[in-house]
């Protein structure tokens, strides 16, 4: 902490005083995410998501001296005992009327209702729950971070233009799993593809790392996915992170595993480098120490959304910046190849969907060929025309 | 009978190649190769195995020498012509991408996207000389027809940083659209003219005045507006029309430079960057990054009248004056 108030100060520091400068204080909320995780490389680090929200501060900072403004970050982590309603309360009366937000749907959407109360803007850079595009939806949440939905139809069409529409789809116990096969369900039907069977792997706790490494994995993996008829890829489905990282190597037949494991769908990932990404991967790793993440990147994301607003609205006013970030003129440059902007019916951030097997890019969503009439991103996630949501 | 003989010899050999015979040369970013091709022949003359990863490139004035920016060898390559050989390199600093020339000859501007500088190199003495802070990933490197002024455009802060080259210092930040990655000038100094990839856009600014005095935008039946994305921008001479290369929508479109409306969109080969006309100006030679090959654009007639397989990912291209 005494380190992270350091990097804030000299953040502060490195500016040139100048008489009239904008500041603009952003909060990042985020919550701490489990460390049972099936690979150590997936441990999330101690700055996880913050570290994103800085570099684009540092970014916003040296746009900044050119527009005499000046952007700070403002951290709070909670541990899970915390009260989200004390936290953002707090970080509101610091200041920050922007906050990044690494929350669970819940979370979120009480944290809204604070927000609502005292002019402040949420950034949702995690929570992939569809209700809260859909039926849940706020006014003063942004989502920058993907849906359930937006994932599934990316890794779909993608299954569809390679010819693989025969799925065999084994899902975890967690709720969050029922939602994403409910995703990928939707995704199947949209796209012509065809789930062959359920299957359904029991959590059954315990813990996931032991001494006796692999043994008993790759005889139970076997067992689970034999007897099943005629598939072209197994569909792991599994949030949070319980068995499918156990699929690839070890199915009944030699077959792929795309989903939670294998080809996964994602907004960001370490090994992206198109479309001069590895800029900011590198300026990532020089000052963090690490590679960046799916959630470091929807906060640095965040960040430049602000950035981009204050900087073209010279405001540092939540309205003023959220009536820009939903204006036409609007559109952000994130490494992706196209210019992103914002849904307006739901305030989604519109993206293409990385398909990622953690040591390339192996495509990008929407594949070639899915048509739309305004955007081809909007084949991915939700339509206008099929939405339920109603801003409040 | 002999005498009219020896003549027509004599013509044949004289006139054998027509004025126009110009060599362009095209930088493989992948290939890591430069195509050098002859215009009149439009076709490739060479292959010239070059250091890793190069895209921006440029001639001298007299065309002696090709500076090449090795993105992935971190230094810019001089490439003598003559000779078709490597000679030196230049310390550019790390993954050198677009450079620019003083009118003079002497100094090299090259943006330094690392370190968000950038920096003056001495050709001469081949040596680092200088450097100007800048906005976030600077990219895009254009210089005044009368050397006073440089043009710099950052891709994330999304600015022209106009430089007074006397002092070394920014005169002036102009916000453009997302992700500006080219600049150049008209050749009468009047305006300046910088593509946005990711808004879409050229902006038009006045120098003088220091402010954008025009958009254009682009809009392709058929096509999304996020495939549109320019990138390279030829004017010709005398100020009349404008070239702009759009990227992923695989085409050229053709602006009239004064009312600034889009006459035309020529469909080149996929994926198009950087554009230059051969110094008579009846052709355009595109590098097309993902189809391998160069379009040529035949400049009176609006016309694409071939296309020349090069290396891998052509990137930049420029023509040698003779």
């Amino acid at each position: 902490m005494k380190r992270l108030s350091a990097i804030l100060w000299l953040l502060l520091a490195a500016l040139p005083a100048y008489a009239q400068t904008l500041t603009i204080k952003v909060g990042v909320l985020r919550q701490t995410h489990s460390r049972e995780t099936l690979s150590i490389l997936d441990l999330p680090a101690m700055d996880d998501g913050l570290a994103g929200a800085l570099l684009g501060a540092v970014d916003n900072n040296t746009t900044g001296k050119f527009t005499q403004q000046n952007y700070e970050v403002i951290d709070s982590k909670l541990d899970q005992e915390a009260d989200v309603a004390k936290e953002i309360d707090a970080l509101i009366d610091k200041g920050a009327h922007f906050i990044i937000a690494d929350l669970s749907a819940q979370n979120l959407l009480d944290a809204s209702a604070i927000a609502k109360k005292r002019d402040t803007i949420l950034f949702n850079i995690s929570a992939p729950d569809v209700n809260l595009r859909e039926e849940d939806c706020r006014a003063n949440i942004i989502h920058v971070a993907p849906d359930r939905a937006m994932l599934a139809d990316g890794l779909a069409q993608y299954l569809i233009w390679k010819q693989w529409r025969r799925w065999l789809l084994i899902k975890g116990s967690h709720p969050e799993d029922d939602a994403l096969a409910q995703a990928y369900r939707r995704a199947a039907k949209k796209f012509g593809a065809k789930i062959i069977e359920e299957r359904l792997y029991q959590d059954t706790g315990g813990g996931r790392r032991s001494d006796s490494g692999s043994v008993q994995t790759q005889r139970q993996m076997p067992t689970l996915t034999q007897n099943a008829a005629a598939y072209d890829v197994l569909l792991a489905v599994d949030e949070n992170n319980v068995f499918a990282a156990y699929l690839p190597f070890r199915t009944w037949e030699p077959k792929l595993v795309v989903g939670s494991a294998g080809l996964y769908p994602t907004n960001w990932d370490a090994a992206h480098e198109q479309w001069g990404a590895h800029q900011l991967q590198n300026r990532f790793i020089a000052n963090y120490h690490r590679p960046m993440n799916a959630r470091d990147n929807a906060a640095w994301l965040a960040m430049r959304v602000i950035g981009e607003a204050a900087v073209r609205t010279q405001s540092n006013r939540p309205a003023d910046l959220l009536t820009y970030i939903l204006g036409k003129d609007f559109s952000i440059a994130a490494f992706k190849g196209v210019r992103l902007t914002i849904r307006s019916w739901n305030q989604q951030l519109r993206q293409p969907i990385l398909l990622s097997d953690g040591r390339m890019t192996i495509s990008v969503s929407p594949q070639e060929g899915f048509l739309h009439q305004t955007s081809e991103l909007d084949t991915l996630g939700y339509d206008q025309p099929e939405t339920k949501c109603r801003l409040q | 009978m002999k005498k009219l003989l020896l003549i027509l010899i004599f013509s044949a050999s004289t006139f054998a190649s027509p004025a126009a015979a110009y060599l362009a040369y095209v930088s493989n970013e992948k290939g890591n190769t430069i195509s050098i091709l002859d215009t009149d022949k439009l076709d490739v003359v060479a292959t010239i195995k070059v250091g890793r990863r190069p895209r921006g490139i440029e001639l001298n004035k007299n065309g002696s020498e090709l500076y090449i920016c090795a993105g992935d060898d971190d230094a810019i390559q001089v490439f003598d012509t003559q000779a078709q050989k490597i000679t030196g390199k230049l310390p550019s600093g790390p993954d050198p991408e677009l450079l620019t020339l003083s009118p003079d000859g002497e100094t090299i501007y090259v943006s330094n996207e690392n370190d968000n500088l950038v920096t003056l190199i001495d050709i001469k003495r081949k040596d680092q000389i200088g450097d100007i802070p800048v906005g976030v990933e600077p990219e895009g490197m254009a210089i005044s027809p009368d050397g006073k002024l440089l043009v710099n455009t950052s891709e994330t802060t999304n600015m022209a940083h106009l430089i007074d080259t006397k002092t070394k210092t920014i005169i002036a930040n102009i916000l453009v659209d997302n992700r500006p990655r080219f600049a150049t000038f008209k050749h009468d100094g009047s305006e300046l003219w910088v593509s946005s990839e990711v808004g879409g856009t050229i902006s038009v600014i006045d120098p003088e005045k220091k402010i954008i005095k025009q958009k254009i935008s682009f809009d392709i039946p058929g096509m999304s507006k996020e495939a549109i994305q320019p990138i390279g921008v030829s004017i010709t001479r005398d100020g009349a029309r404008a070239f702009v290369a759009l990227g992923p929508a695989n085409r050229v479109a053709v602006i009239n430079a004064q009312t600034k409306e889009v006459e035309k969109y020529l469909l080149v080969g996929q994926r198009v960057w950087h554009l230059a006309f051969t110094p008579d100006e009846k052709y355009l030679l595109t590098a097309n990054g993902v189809s391998n090959d160069v379009s040529i654009i035949d400049v009176a007639n609006l016309k694409v009248v071939k296309s020349i397989p090069v290396g891998a990912f052509p990137w930049g291209v420029v023509v040698a004056p003779q």
